[in-house]
């Protein structure tokens, strides 16, 4: 089983990594309002009023995610406990005037297992814009491997044994205020304007490294 | 760009091809919703040349702006002007020239669902059905409470209306990511979707709510779906925000349309009636050399029905 990069959440709604309106034009503070302040918020509050009193209490939430997955049958902590992780790896998978090219071993680990950074943009683009309803996608990294996974509602690759490198969140209310029902362009500011490939490097590096210690 | 309308044929007939059908599970059974009769639109052929398939993107039964303050009209403008929308020229694309293009929305739908293992039509062609199904389940004015049979049918099956209304909006609050809760009648039903009853009474004819993902509808059931609200954040979130809970409350206290549920439901008895008069409720006829009538559970979809 895959373990966190980075996130660790514990229960506590924590903050991105920059003000509410450091995203704007591409993603007002509006959305980082409702966003973080209420959906994020409600999904630890949440959290901890069920675990309380549980022998899930205290656990850290990755490992709360693992066994509330119970095999894809599952348990009521799940979502909100992965929907807690997954915003905290989403606002900490953008940065102000992100976007660009990402460098270095990830842009060569992309152009080996995408063929180009345009094939991997064109199939992460894809996943984010079919992913029907609810759901993320994801930057994925297993078996050495680097790969684009969508998946519905609150499950994410963790739970498919998978690192997870970088997500979009394709939830509606990720950016209905923003761009309504226009996920696709959504999509785009997302890649062009947003991501932040360091930590997309970073959690690359942690990964190999969490990989290679457990071979 | 001219669009030459060819006179649209609205047939009643509510035949189809068994051929076409035979291999899916309720294929004897009339279609329900009497606008799901056949209605053979316009092949609208632009000037362009190009041919579209050509189900319609039908306006709600009230202007757009006619829902406010409880819907605003810039909801339906996006919701039914551009999500209802896509999902019906979307879906037009999906099937033209296929065989799908000849059939009613519904037939699409059954179809498409293929016992949980959906076709590509069948997000589009769920979601127009559902949609179209919404707009009429609201009405301006709405709300209040039901009367009549639905009452007593509500009173019988939930103990009481307040019981129902507590139920219902805690499937909707509850139904996580996007879906749809919905009142739906039972008819002839076991509790494993799919399997008919040998023996009815008339206490196996239930009102039952049903929660369900993304597009997923109770027609695909063979239950009678009765109203619907979208829980999508689509639905609510210009005018909620994040905020479902009073989006229910507001749904159920100002816009729902009891007359079109009462409607619906009547529509429902007698077609329970009819099926069971005309044995058509049963697999007998797709299955004339005695096989044992298939009975199957809908891969991984987590749709719970609320006791």
């Amino acid at each position: 089983m895959a373990a966190s990069t980075a996130v660790t959440a514990n229960y506590v709604l924590k903050p991105p990594p920059y003000a509410l309106d450091a995203l704007e034009p591409h993603m007002s503070k509006q959305t980082l309002e409702f966003h973080w302040g209420k959906h994020h918020r409600a999904y630890v509050d949440n959290l901890k009023k069920q675990v309380l009193g549980t022998e899930l209490e205290g656990k850290p939430l990755d490992h709360i995610i693992n066994k509330t997955y119970n095999n894809g049958d599952l348990l009521p902590a799940f979502n909100n406990a992965a929907q807690a992780w997954n915003h905290e790896f989403f606002w900490e998978s953008m940065k102000p005037n992100g976007g660009g090219k990402p460098s270095g071993e990830l842009l060569a680990l992309l152009e080996r297992d995408f063929t180009s950074y345009e094939k991997f943009y064109e199939e992460f683009n894809a996943a984010a814009a079919t992913q029907f309803g609810a759901g993320w996608a994801w930057l994925a990294y297993a078996n050495d491997k680097l790969k684009v996974v969508k998946t519905p509602n609150a499950v994410n690759p963790l739970v498919l044994g998978s690192f997870p490198l970088l997500t979009i969140d394709v939830w509606e209310h990720a950016y209905y205020l923003d761009f309504q029902n226009r996920r696709p362009d959504y999509i785009k500011t997302f890649m062009n304007n947003l991501v932040s490939w360091e930590a997309v490097s970073a959690r690359l590096e942690a990964a190999k490294a969490a990989s290679s210690s457990s071979a | 760009m001219m669009t030459v309308a060819v006179t649209a044929i609205s047939s009643s007939s509510l035949s189809y091809s068994p051929l076409l059908l035979h291999s899916q599970g309720p294929n004897r059974r009339l279609l329900q919703c009497e606008r799901n009769e056949k209605r053979r639109l316009a092949t609208k052929v632009a000037g362009s040349g190009v041919i579209t398939a050509g189900f319609e993107l039908k306006p709600p039964p009230y202007p757009l702006d006619a829902l406010e303050p409880h819907m605003s009209r810039e909801t339906l403008d996006y919701h039914w002007g551009k999500h209802h929308r896509t999902y019906v020229e979307n879906l037009n694309k999906q099937i033209v020239g296929t065989d799908l293009d000849t059939l009613s929305l519904e037939e699409v739908v059954l179809l498409s669902y293929n016992r949980g293992n959906m076709l590509p039509a069948f997000n589009n062609a769920a979601q127009a059905w559902n949609h179209e199904f919404f707009w009429e389940s609201i009405q301006p004015g709405g709300g209040g409470k039901p009367t009549g049979e639905l009452l007593r049918l509500i009173e019988r099956d939930f103990g009481s209306f307040e019981e129902f209304l507590e139920r219902f909006k805690s499937a909707a609050a509850s139904n996580f990511g996007s879906g749809w809760t919905w009142l739906a009648y039972k008819a002839n039903r076991l509790e494993v979707a799919n399997a008919v009853n040998p023996l009815p009474t008339e206490e196996d004819k239930k009102l039952v709510i049903v929660k369900t993902p993304n597009a997923v509808n109770p027609l695909v059931w063979d239950y009678s779906p009765l109203l619907t609200i979208d829980t999508w954040e689509h639905a609510y979130y210009l005018d909620f925000e994040n905020r479902r809970a009073e989006y229910i409350n507001t749904f159920m206290e100002k816009l729902v349309s009891w007359e079109t549920v009462n409607t619906r439901l009547e529509a429902a008895m007698v077609r329970a009636t009819q099926r069971e008069q005309e044995g058509t409720d049963t697999e007998e006829e797709a299955n004339p050399d005695d096989e044992e009538p298939e009975v199957y559970l809908d891969s991984d979809i987590d749709v719970s029905e609320v006791d």
